[in-house]
């Protein structure tokens, strides 16, 4: 089967013989507990240290700041916002994110129901070929797409990175895609097509509706991608047109140049953190459902 | 008015339209075929927009590349297997692909272990959902920030002044260190390092994979094994891990290319010194620091080469899913 798992709520996993207080429950708690705090130790060092000024965090560690005095200020953020040009960057990203992120949703649907809904030679080999270029490399693209971006007259644009996410999500997007409109009940575009209804109707109307799930898991995926990318923007914008960076690259950058000047890093970090965290937050279920209905099966 | 956001809107708007347009117009179209090829056309038309990215951006540059690895840094002068013996002659570029190999297998091991040690651990209580976003949470944001987060867990000052890294300030309580992780190559410390902060934003990835293939478990099974006498562990070990096999197969492969591809974060951290190289970023540097897209194109056909057999693997595995449909 490839329907996406169920998760199941925890509530109907009853255990008669889990829940009375022993030694063991207390270390599980302990070991769970312990193990929460070391994955958010990294994250609130960070936090703190964002709120600290420069001296402060060179002199001392960010637990310091936990007792008074604490010297906590929102300067580094005031700071990076004049001093580097982090909200240009931030507008970059969201001018790469979204386009990169529709275009890809829309040609995958149309390529999904093809490869799901209609019957052409070849169909299995060429879908056995999407599978395999979901892990392709990109290193092995980048030299001659570079060429070819230059040669066009387009190189260092964003049109550029549109494209080239669009190219290297479309494998996941096509499977991610196919595998569910494969899954839905073939009796329906049955009885469509008998009442005369031709392929776009039924792809408008009925599968592309009945596969909205799916496509929300595909967007926080090829958003998160896009908007986390590093290598890509790298390549096609890093070198060519600086004025065009996304977050990550000036980070990237700010942590190359910097060294030692930390104290806009941590604002930096979390205002391009900000926009996938609500994201992440807001809709974990499609995020996690994407995820188990990509990878698990049966 | 930044005048870049009337382009943008152009194409959140425009491109979708074209695309619907363009299927509305295949129909259109089809209308003047044969009544018995129009279902042939068909598909091809649909396919179109996703074969010409998956060609032009994938297939095709691929395909060059592989050409380009057996030319010089020069375009078009060819000079056979030269690249690839540059590259199994240079220490350097070994020390990269040993790097990955290290990669492949402590990611694999930190992040599926622990991952499946974390699933089941997390199934037994009732702030099940809450730990679990605390471990997955790092996913979500990028590598770079990841970075930057973990560059003050791992932060070193000279012996004698305050430590600023979290690690540091642990050792210095108890009268340790201090060490500088991202610099001690000795035993790979710096890579293992790398490959821990890479580990704590992919556990959670194999976590939720493990707990959602852990719920699909009946729970009547585990019971009757119980209520049978067996211990949690044997529970564990002769029901539960056998079961999870082939999730864990599945998580591995995705783990096993993460760490084959892993170059964020080592470009971010160390930038690939103190020994810290891997391919993907070694690919990067000769390409576009040294200009020399020959060793480039080979570095990037060494990766592909490394990456094949979980292709291979991908690919059987899902026939056989298809098989069963």
């Amino acid at each position: 089967m490839t329907a996406p798992v169920v998760i199941q709520a925890p509530i109907a996993r009853a255990r008669s013989t889990a829940r009375r207080w022993s030694g063991g429950r207390v270390a599980l708690h302990l070991v769970l507990i312990i193990l929460m705090i070391v994955w958010l130790l990294p994250t609130i060092g960070l936090l703190v240290n964002s709120l600290r000024s420069s001296a402060d965090i060179a002199s001392s560690g960010w637990w310091t700041a936990l007792f008074p005095p604490t010297g906590l200020s929102l300067d580094s953020y005031s700071a990076v916002l004049s001093e580097t040009d982090i909200a240009g960057g931030f507008i970059n990203s969201l001018f790469i994110t979204i386009p990169a992120t529709i275009i890809p949703i829309f040609v995958a649907a149309f390529a999904a129901y093809a490869f799901s809904w209609m019957n052409f030679p070849g169909r299995n080999l060429l879908f056995v070929a999407v599978v395999g270029l979901l892990v392709v490399p990109l290193q092995t693209t980048f030299i001659p797409i570079l060429k070819a971006f230059g040669q066009v007259g387009i190189a260092g644009s964003f049109l550029t990175v549109w494209l080239a996410h669009t190219g290297y999500g479309l494998p996941f997007a096509i499977f991610l895609l196919r595998n569910f409109m494969g899954a839905l009940p073939r009796e329906v575009f049955e009885s469509a097509y008998i009442d005369g209804a031709s392929p776009v109707t039924a792809f408008f109307r009925l599968a592309l509706p009945m596969t909205i799930p799916a496509i929300a898991a595909l967007a926080i995926f090829q958003f998160l991608f896009v908007w986390n990318d590093l290598l890509v923007a790298l390549i096609y914008l890093g070198a060519t047109n600086p004025e065009n960076l996304p977050m990550t690259v000036q980070i990237a950058n700010l942590v190359n140049s910097q060294g030692g000047g930390w104290e806009l890093l941590g604002p930096a970090a979390f205002i391009s953190m900000a926009l996938p965290l609500v994201v992440f937050f807001a809709l974990q279920r499609y995020f996690v459902r994407g995820i188990t209905g990509g990878a698990v099966k049966g | 008015m930044d005048p870049r956001l009337g382009t943008a809107l152009a194409v959140v708007i425009g491109v979708p339209l074209v695309l619907v347009g363009y299927i509305y117009l295949t129909e259109v179209v089809l209308r003047f075929a044969p009544d018995r090829s129009r279902a042939r056309i068909r598909p091809w038309l649909w396919l179109l927009p996703a074969l010409l990215f998956l060609g032009l951006f994938l297939v095709v540059p691929t395909i060059l590349t592989i050409l380009r690895s057996f030319q010089g840094a020069v375009d078009g002068s060819w000079v056979g297997l030269d690249n690839f013996a540059w590259f199994f002659g240079t220490p350097d570029a070994l020390l990269a692909l040993r790097n990955n190999l290290l990669w492949v297998v402590f990611l694999t091991v930190f992040a599926v272990g622990g991952g499946m040690i974390i699933a089941v651990l997390v199934d037994r209580v009732r702030y099940e959902q809450f730990a679990k976003s605390i471990i997955f949470v790092p996913l979500a944001i990028s590598t770079t920030a990841a970075a930057v987060i973990w560059r003050f867990m791992l932060d070193y000052q000279s012996p004698g002044s305050p430590q600023t890294g979290t690690l540091n300030g642990i050792l210095a309580a108890v009268g340790l260190g201090p060490i500088s992780w991202l610099q001690v190559d000795t035993l790979a410390l710096n890579t293992i390092f790398l490959i821990i902060v890479t580990a704590w934003m992919w556990t959670g990835f194999a976590m939720v994979i493990l707990s959602a293939a852990l719920k699909g478990i009946s729970p009547e099974l585990l019971e009757a094994a119980r209520v049978d006498g067996a211990t949690e562990w044997r529970v564990f070990r002769f029901i539960v891990f056998p079961l999870l096999l082939p999730t864990i197969a599945v998580v591995s492969t995705t783990i096993v290319i993460t760490a084959l591809k892993a170059f964020d974060i080592v470009y971010v951290m160390t930038n690939g010194n103190f020994g810290t190289d891997v391919i993907a970023l070694r690919m990067i540097k000769e390409s576009f620091l040294f200009g020399n897209f020959g060793h480039g194109s080979a570095l990037a056909v060494i990766l592909l080469l490394a990456i094949i057999p979980v292709m291979a693997l991908n690919i059987s595995r899902f026939r056989a899913q298809e098989a069963i449909r």
